[in-house]
């Protein structure tokens, strides 16, 4: 598993995309995450794997701001994304979001038709003028997330009527339409029977191509499969950060081993 | 139980005397009878209020079925030109000073004279009798006809008006020969006369629309008293509260549920809006005469005033139904929305309330079902009056004119003294059963035809 051979694992990006520094959230009194420093590369899948509840979805969550629909969240320090503070007071998070993309663990197609699913993003940012070229990011959409063929004769029937798997490519496609420059994906595939996982984690690889993708999992296969990067989180702290075939060979922490070879989780 | 358990664990782990599948134990039994007992208790309580609804309904319905239907006289009457326009100028100014007694005696006259020609023996009955069998609403009914077209005069037109209450009574099975024996207001000999007249076909039972359209009447006629006030008053009523409660009760759970901080604020707002919910009816009525009676100086009776009274009432359960759809709603189609970039208030809009739709619908219809079977709050705002005048169109300020309502109607026709109006009581009650039944329906559907969707 460890050898997928289709698969690119070496590092071949240098541009930093998002740098965190300092991070620290909390919810309420307690604290959840405690001084995280990363940079993100562009162009490049970046993995966060740990235990449950380690914080490692609470960090992706800061990097769109989606923490900030939970009313006792605070989030300190700060996270740059091309060098611009997004937790400035002048940045609006709904735009924000328009760049940072983001998939969830369970597949939530809004209850309407793939074609609306899909158009939507596009049309409250419009991002369109006319219903030729909304159709063209729709298709285009479907294509990235490798669902264009299985949809394109029933755009008018419900997303939520696809299977699982397909469900979850229609969200990544929903994602990818407001042409965002980060993709968000928290446990993507943790809802997803193995073939279906198979399908996503190799959409993952294509979509590196156009964008930067951070991926949470649970599993270390996973991470070891789809990521160039990937970062350790253990209750609450970032442990330790580096090339994936790094970390997973010859890590330097031993809580990190620990980790991958499946002592402490 | 644990006592029971644990004396047969011992025994059955020292030696291995496996029991048989076959035979019961002694504790499966007793746990299958507390069961069975449970069951039982269950079908009891169904069958008793099944019966209770069953006794119910069978009272309501036998005694209001037969408020949809009157007994009618139908004779020829001659509009006598002479005794109805005596200056003979068809000037509606003159025709309008011969008052219904003028009316009333040319039906008496007519229909003694139409008795006669048939053959029918008023022997035992005096005239007056005889005449005591028109309704007092037939004459004016007549008048109203006439002024109306006075090229009518002088031809030989078919009246058909109601019978007064104790001959429909008669009619109905209400009043026997035994009643009327003691009763003052009517005589034996009248029933026989009434028999003769039913054999010839003067006297006849119809279908009465009357019931859902005439205004109240008074006590000397129930026969002619219907719900037609009524109706229009709760219809503009139900109007309104929808117009009122429904942007109001939405907005304020919108606000509540997505928008507002969780703090004591908000705790507080949402304990009084449960306390609310639970204030006795009549609280609302006297908050209505207060405010908007005796400080705004609303008209009383009117169909707006109840409808700011019971809008009032309404909004806590309308605010904690649609509260209650909206959270039902699953969070994870709040972040899909989020996610992709939408505003707080498009998520809201393009997202959660239409998956909260249905609940919000069928929320309001229980919410105003129960406002239109309401009493209380409008005896206080003066809404039980006899009013015998139509409101005006809605478009003409109707909602200011004096109104009743059909539960309130119910109650002042219950109250009276005629048993006619009794039986009219009951009718009324039907009338607004299948109202409520119809809202629950359409509830029912919308539930069941927007859920499909998810």
């Amino acid at each position: 598993m460890y050898d997928a051979p289709n698969l690119e694992t070496r590092v071949t990006q240098t541009n930093t995309k998002i740098t965190a520094r300092g991070v620290q959230v909390f919810y309420g009194e307690k604290q959840a995450l405690q001084d995280v420093d990363v940079d993100i590369l562009d162009n490049t899948v970046t993995a966060f794997i740990g235990p449950s509840g380690c914080g490692k979805s609470t960090f992706l969550r800061c990097l769109n701001r989606m923490n900030d629909t939970i009313s006792n969240a605070r989030v300190e320090g700060e996270i740059l994304l091309d060098g611009e503070n997004i937790y400035d007071k002048r940045v609006d998070p709904v735009q924000l979001r328009a760049k940072v993309g983001m998939v969830f663990q369970k597949p939530n197609p809004f209850p309407k038709s793939i074609y609306d699913n899909v158009a939507y993003g596009p049309k409250i940012h419009g991002l369109t003028r006319s219903k030729a070229e909304l159709d063209e990011i729709v298709e285009s959409s479907l294509r990235k997330a490798a669902l264009w063929k299985e949809v394109k004769d029933r755009l008018g029937e419900p997303g939520t009527g696809l299977s699982g798997g397909q469900q979850q490519r229609l969200c990544i496609a929903r994602a990818v339409a407001t042409a965002p420059e980060v993709l968000l994906m928290d446990e993507p595939c943790s809802a997803l029977d193995p073939i279906a996982t198979a399908q996503v984690e190799e959409l993952i690889d294509e979509l590196r191509a156009s964008f930067s993708v951070v991926i949470v999992t649970h599993s270390m296969q996973q991470a070891a499969r789809v990521s160039q990067k990937t970062a350790f989180f253990h209750l609450g702290n970032l442990v330790e950060y580096g090339d994936t075939s790094h970390i997973f060979t010859n890590p330097s922490d031993p809580r990190t081993e620990s980790y991958i070879t499946g002592r402490i989780g | 139980m644990t006592d029971a358990t644990s004396s047969q664990v011992p025994a059955a782990t020292p030696a291995p005397a496996r029991s048989s599948l076959l035979t019961q134990s002694a504790l499966m039994k007793k746990r299958n009878a507390a069961e069975a007992r449970f069951k039982a208790y269950g079908v009891a309580a169904i069958c008793v209020s099944l019966s209770v609804l069953a006794i119910m309904l069978w009272t309501i319905f036998s005694d209001g079925v037969s408020a949809f239907k009157q007994a009618s006289l139908t004779f020829p009457v001659t509009l006598d030109a002479d005794a109805l326009d005596p200056k003979g100028n068809r000037d509606r100014a003159e025709m309008m000073r011969v008052t219904t007694i003028g009316y009333t005696k040319l039906l008496n006259a007519q229909l003694l004279a139409h008795l006669e020609t048939r053959g029918i023996s008023t022997e035992g009955v005096t005239d007056k009798d005889v005449a005591a069998f028109i309704s007092r609403d037939t004459p004016a009914r007549l008048r109203d006809m006439v002024l109306e077209s006075p090229e009518l005069l002088g031809q030989t037109i078919t009246v058909s008006g109601f019978a007064t209450g104790r001959i429909d009574g008669y009619l109905k099975g209400r009043v026997t020969r035994d009643t009327a024996a003691l009763d003052t207001n009517i005589s034996v000999a009248q029933l026989d006369l009434a028999d003769r007249m039913q054999d010839e076909g003067i006297l006849t039972t119809k279908f009465n629309w009357g019931f859902l359209t005439n205004p109240d009447a008074s006590d000397q006629r129930p026969e002619a008293a219907g719900l037609g006030v009524a109706l229009i008053g709760s219809a503009y009523m139900m109007a309104l509260v929808v117009v009122m409660v429904l942007p109001l009760g939405v907005a304020a759970s919108i606000y509540l549920e997505e928008f507002a901080p969780r703090n004591r604020w908000t705790d507080l707002i949402e304990v009084n809006i449960s306390n609310l919910a639970a204030v006795p009816s009549i609280v609302y009525g006297i908050l209505g005469l207060a405010i908007f009676i005796n400080f705004a100086k609303f008209p009383q009776s009117s169909p707006l005033v109840g409808a700011l009274v019971l809008t009032l009432m309404t909004l806590p359960t309308i605010i904690i139904a649609t509260r209650a759809a909206i959270r039902a709603v699953p969070p994870s189609i709040r972040d899909a929305a989020l996610g992709v970039g939408a505003s707080k208030m498009q998520t809201v809009f393009h997202h959660v309330l239409p998956l909260a739709a249905p609940g919000i619908l069928t929320g309001t219809i229980l919410g105003l079902a129960s406002a239109l079977g309401e009493t209380a709050p409008l005896l206080l705002i003066g809404m039980v009056a006899f009013v015998a005048n139509y409101p005006a169109g809605p478009l003409d300020g109707g909602v200011l004119d004096p109104a009743t309502a059909l539960p309130v109607q119910v109650y002042s026709w219950a109250s009276r003294s005629d048993p006619a109006f009794i039986e009219r009581s009951a009718g009324a009650i039907i009338v607004l059963l299948a109202f409520l039944v119809t809202m629950n329906i359409i509830a029912i559907i919308l539930r069941r035809r927007f859920e499909r969707r998810w």
